[in-house]
């Protein structure tokens, strides 16, 4: 066997059992460093005859290859060994909780409100506003009820303390009609809103809380008459409900703001305690409408036989409940955080007619 | 209003079942509430007799009956003290639903004896509420007679009489509706005057004709008061009417047949001849108010808004007029000569006096809704009829004093207005028809003159007429025409501010907090703790002693709900709410608030506790404004003015100058919130929306160049030792001024008290992060840059720490 050979066999041997990346280390510099064997051996070839230079040289360098791919092989695996060893100390338990997030969410009636937004808007309705504490000339008498009149006690009026020095009795307004009066005060027609907003009536039971929400809507131009009424309202009904059609009647009714005055029912089976539309023998009254009286239309500055509309109006907490289920009205200005988790919307279900209402 | 089957049937000629009336009733504006059957439910029973009863061989209250039934003989078992051989009763077979009972009747042993049936009191067929042993009934009757024959048992329709229609407080004027929507043929008997044999000797004076415009009375001499007959009783009771003796009971039925609310008076219990009307009086010398006992028993204070009858030359009160009679002249058993009363009172008085006396009879809910204005006299007419086939007598003439209301006036109609409002296309014959037979008088013409009936004050206008005409024809018939199509607004529908709630509330829930909706009312003393609670603000009639005020702020609400739900056992709670609060009664004293309340009692995590809340809920609240557009980068934050309800040491403010304040948030006062029973700590937000700049819109939608910097963004440390009391934001604020175009960012991460740090004093260390623009940084630049962020903090008191 030659020396080279022997050497050879010996760091190959002497790699192969290295334990550690800083024996690895240790081997290259007693091979490739500045005094190590094989740099030795290199540095001799200067020496040697160009013969000997030419028999010897291929040797010399072949084994210096050898060894270095023999060292990074080595150090490779033992490197692989070492990021194993550390990735199997860093396990964790993953079974272990996060921490806990809170849940946020929407209410109903302000998803429904939404909802009903998004429809109406489909339409060509704006949205007009206006304020809680009215006067009894925009809740009343605009509205065509005479002073005094019994149509006033049917609204459970919740009234302020008279002021000190006029008098006067704020009211909070029993319907969100004192808005339709103010948008036709400043607005010429043609007129299409939406009112949406909070009412009082004092009234508390399980389908009554002294404070609700309406979606009013008011229609004023040339040639508007009772069956655009009709359309506009089972059109609305029937993507509310997210079906292709609705089963709904028309009943006779008395607003004294409206005049024909009508409730709108639908044809529903609730015996399961779910709503379902359009099938069974009950009749359920979901909203009340009609042509706006010539006389609201005069006390608002509008002439009743130039321009004519409709009106209407629906409760959206109701709306809400049966839509979604909800069994009793009192818990939803009730703030339990149980009830919203379970009945409230995720931040991100925006109603839009592209993924539907809901 | 409630009323019979076969009343209807009196005035409206139909085949039709009460399912159909009630129909059309609905569909014609009459409001069914409910149809009650009593014939479906006493179908089962029938009459029975008893043949025996013997002792219960095991117990000693059961009897054993043999009864014969329309089955044939039975033994049944009887725990009833008045069941005996003889008796005449009524019968329920086995499987028959007892209603009373709410139960169904299986063959089984009482105590050892099969009971093959049952034998019924009233109770248990609902015909009364209670009663003592099974029923009595005529030994006339056969066995077998189905038990609704027996009992006469009728359909009872109660339904929502609107305000405008006080003449369907009457059934003939519920018939004249149905006939005209095509139920039936209207048969209304015709009222007949009855002659007089004699003047009254009873007048009538009216001394407050706005009270009380006409009064039409008639003495009946010699009449014999007492029960009343069977088919009277029967029809009172049906509806829920008590009867009490033929000449009150006469007036009862009046009213509901016809809305005419009558009143009968003790001619021999009047004090001198003549009938005064005239106002409630107060004495002059002592202030005190006349008083009334009334029919109803009770003693009630007049007031002179009020309408007083009265006799004694006008000093005795012995009614009040439309509202109800006084004990002192009510007919009895023994009344001889009655004086008949039928007058018109006014609406509005007698609604007033009605709601101030909290009295609803039956003639006060009529005459405060309106009664037929040409009804006195026929009401007087009616009556005397109905009394003389009762009770006999002999009629005086008929003393009318006042003159009623003018009749309602015609006015123009142009029947094409049926079609332009509803839709409808009716011919003219049609609209005639209709009109006609709800009692219009229309005269066709160009244009049509139609007026209204007497009981009909409600129509004012062509538009009403549109009404009854669609009412009548039918909505169903309606067509459905599709809007003018505008198609969807390009700009969307919402205002700014509308949008910007829609944001805030969907920003708000993906940060983890739960909205809720609670009242716009609180509790004064609540209100005065948030400052609120102004009187202009109080609820005159709340709907409970702790929603008497407008809320001034949504803390409160929100705060009470957090307690609740920890009273429940969920303390950790994350609220917000979008609503209004109240400052003023003006239509402009309405603010939109956002607020945010933090309940922080979050569970123990193995991962250790977790972010600050207080600064946590200060991050949702930045990026809230941010997302709302606010500009959150110039906003003042000042600690130290917040109002009373805010922790004055974790509290503050952001503001754009000291009169725009836009949110106050922090803690709240633990003061406060044991004023409210809720547990400390609670950290809040409200952001006054209106207070927040809306954005300023643009002509473009463009967003110009981002400004995206080739070169890489480096960060230097410096530690500053500043006073303990100085706000760390200041020394912030300085040193980011420091180079406004290349300190991109400062960032705090390291604030220290202690050993090296002076006493009294904090180091505050600094990460600023340098975004060269044009060129990379030489290191005198940044030595340079370096000192301008120091000499910047050390004019705010911050020496750079050695």
């Amino acid at each position: 066997m030659t020396d080279l050979a022997q050497l050879e066999l010996d760091l190959i041997n002497a790699i192969g059992s290295a334990e550690t990346a800083a024996a690895v280390e240790d081997l290259r510099v007693a091979a490739l460093g500045k005094s190590g064997s094989i740099s030795g051996l290199l540095k001799g070839m200067g020496a040697m005859s160009p013969d000997e230079r030419r028999e010897k040289g291929p040797m010399i360098n072949g084994l210096r290859d050898r060894v270095q791919s023999a060292l990074a092989a080595r150090k490779g695996e033992l490197e692989a060994a070492e990021l194993d060893a550390r990735l199997k100390a860093e396990h964790v338990d993953l079974t272990l909780p996060p921490r806990p997030r809170r849940q946020g969410s929407v209410h109903p009636t302000m998803q429904v409100m939404d909802e009903m937004i998004a429809i109406f808007a489909d339409m060509g309705f704006a949205v007009a506003e206006g304020p809680d504490v009215e006067d009894d000339f925009h809740n009343f008498t605009a509205l065509n009820f005479p002073p005094k009149h019994p149509a006033r006690e049917m609204h459970d009026t919740f009234f302020l303390k008279p002021d000190p020095e006029t008098g006067e009795r704020k009211v909070l307004r029993t319907h969100t009609s004192p808005v339709q009066v103010r948008t036709m005060q400043t607005q010429k027609p043609p007129i299409r809103i939406i009112a949406p907003g909070r009412t009082f009536r004092k009234d508390s039971d399980a389908t009554h809380t002294p404070m609700f929400h309406q979606v009013e809507g008011l229609v004023i131009d040339k040639g508007i008459h009772m069956g655009h009424l009709k359309w506009t309202l089972e059109t609305f009904v029937a993507r509310f409900f997210e079906v292709d059609g609705v089963d709904a009647r028309f009943r006779p009714h008395h607003f004294p703001f409206t005049e024909p005055s009508a409730e709108m029912d639908i044809r529903c089976d609730r015996s399961g305690g779910e709503l379902k539309l359009n099938t069974g023998d009950s009749w359920m009254e979901i909203l009340g409408c009609g042509m706006v009286h010539p006389n609201v239309l005069r006390n608002c500055g509008i002439d009743p036989d130039e321009y004519q509309g409709f009106a209407f109006g629906m409760g959206v907490d109701r709306l809400a409940m049966l839509k979604y289920g909800i069994p009793d009205l009192r818990p939803m200005f009730d703030a339990d955080t149980r009830w919203l988790a379970h009945y409230g919307f995720s931040a991100f279900a925006a109603p839009n007619p592209a993924s539907g209402l809901s | 209003m409630k009323f019979t089957l076969s009343w209807l049937k009196e005035h409206l000629e139909t085949d039709a079942e009460v399912d159909a009336v009630a129909d059309a009733m609905t569909m014609a504006g009459l409001e069914v509430e409910e149809v009650h059957d009593p014939v479906a439910s006493l179908a089962p029973f029938t009459v029975a007799k008893i043949v025996s009863a013997e002792r219960h061989p095991n117990a000693d209250r059961l009897q054993v009956c043999q009864v014969d039934t329309v089955d044939g003989r039975k033994e049944i078992v009887c725990g009833a003290p008045n069941a005996r051989a003889g008796l005449t009763t009524m019968y329920a077979p086995i499987g028959a639903y007892v209603p009373g009972l709410g139960v169904t009747l299986v063959e089984k042993p009482v105590r050892g004896v099969v009971s093959h049936g049952m034998l019924c009191s009233a109770s248990e067929l609902e015909l009364a509420d209670d009663s003592d042993g099974i029923l009595e009934l005529s030994d006339d009757l056969a066995v077998g007679e189905p038990a609704a024959g027996v009992f006469g048992a009728e359909p009872v329709i109660d339904f929502e009489v609107t305000p405008n229609r006080p003449d369907w407080l009457g059934v003939a004027g519920i018939a004249r509706d149905l006939a005209a929507a095509g139920l039936g043929v209207l048969k209304t008997p015709a009222i007949e005057p009855i002659p007089g044999r004699f003047p009254s000797p009873i007048g009538v004076r009216i001394e407050a004709p706005e009270m009380c415009p006409v009064f039409a009375g008639r003495t009946i001499r010699g009449v014999k008061n007492g029960p009343s007959p069977d088919w009277l009783q029967r029809r009172l009771t049906e509806i829920g009417l008590r009867p009490i003796n033929r000449l009150v009971d006469i007036t009862n039925l009046i009213t509901y047949d016809r809305a005419r609310p009558l009143h009968v008076y003790d001619v021999a219990k009047l004090v001198d001849t003549t009938i005064v009307v005239r106002a409630g009086q107060v004495a002059k010398d002592t202030g005190e108010h006349e008083h009334l006992i009334a029919l109803d028993g009770k003693t009630y204070t007049v007031d002179p808004n009020m309408c007083v009858i009265a006799d004694a030359a006008g000093e005795r009160p012995i009614g009040l007029g439309g509202v109800m009679g006084g004990e002192s002249t009510g007919c009895s058993e023994e009344t001889v000569d009655v004086f008949l009363e039928s007058a018109w009172f006014d609406p509005i008085l007698i609604a007033q006096t009605g709601r101030t006396l909290t009295i609803n009879s039956d003639a006060q809910y009529r005459f405060a809704r309106g009664v037929d204005t040409a009804s006195p006299v026929p009401g007087i007419e009616l009556a005397t009829k109905l009394i003389l086939d009762l009770c006999g007598g002999e009629p005086s003439e008929v003393v009318v004093a006042g003159a009623a209301p003018a009749l309602p006036s015609g006015f123009a109609f142009d029947p094409a207005r049926v079609g332009s409002l509803t839709g409808l296309s009716l011919s003219d014959d049609r609209i005639a028809e209709i009109l006609t037979a709800l009692g219009f008088a229309v005269k066709t013409g160009s244009p049509w003159t139609v007026t209204p009936p007497s009981w009909r004050r409600d129509v004012e206008g062509p538009a009403d007429l549109v009404e009854e005409v669609a009412r009548i024809e039918g909505f169903g018939e309606l067509p459905s025409t599709p809007l003018p199509d505008q198609g969807a607004p390009s700009r969307g529908v919402l205002n700014p501010r509308q949008a910007r709630v829609r944001l805030a509330r969907r920003a708000l829930a993906a940060m983890g907090y739960a909205e809720a909706v609670t009242w716009s009312f609180t509790k004064q003393s609540t209100a005065a703790l948030f400052g609120g609670g102004d009187e202009r603000l109080v609820v005159e009639n709340p709907i409970a002693a702790d929603l008497d005020c407008m809320r001034p702020s949504a803390l409160p609400n929100l705060i009470q709900a957090a307690a609740r739900n920890a009273a429940r056992g969920h303390a950790d709670a994350a609220l917000f709410e979008i609503g209004p609060i109240y400052l003023n009664d003006s239509p402009t004293g309405q603010r939109t608030v956002i607020a945010g309340l933090l309940a922080p009692k979050s569970a123990r995590h193995w991962g250790g506790s977790a972010e600050d809340a207080l600064f946590a809920l200060k991050g949702d609240l930045i990026a809230l404004l941010d997302q709302l557009g606010a500009p959150t980068a110039s906003l003042q934050l000042t600690q130290g003015q917040n109002r009373d309800w805010w922790h004055p040491g974790r509290s503050a403010r952001l503001q754009l100058g000291p009169k725009n304040v836009m949110v106050e948030f922090g803690a709240l006062h633990p003061r406060v919130l044991k004023a409210l029973d809720a547990d400390a700590p609670m950290l809040a937000f409200e952001i006054v929306l209106d207070a927040v700049p809306e954005p300023r819109g643009k002509a473009s939608k463009a967003r110009g160049a981002a400004n995206l910097a080739n070169l890489m963004p480096l960060t230097r440390d410096f530690a500053f030792v500043v006073e303990d009391g100085k706000a760390t934001g200041d020394l912030v604020r300085a040193v980011a001024g420091a180079d406004k175009a290349l300190i991109a960012d400062v960032r705090v991460f390291d604030v220290y008290r202690g050993a090296g740090v002076p006493e009294g004093h904090k180091s505050v260390a600094l990460e600023v992060v340098i975004q060269p623009v044009e060129a990379t940084l030489t290191e005198a630049e940044i030595e340079a840059l370096s000192a301008k962020v120091v000499a910047a903090a050390s004019k705010t008191g911050g020496q750079l720490r050695s």
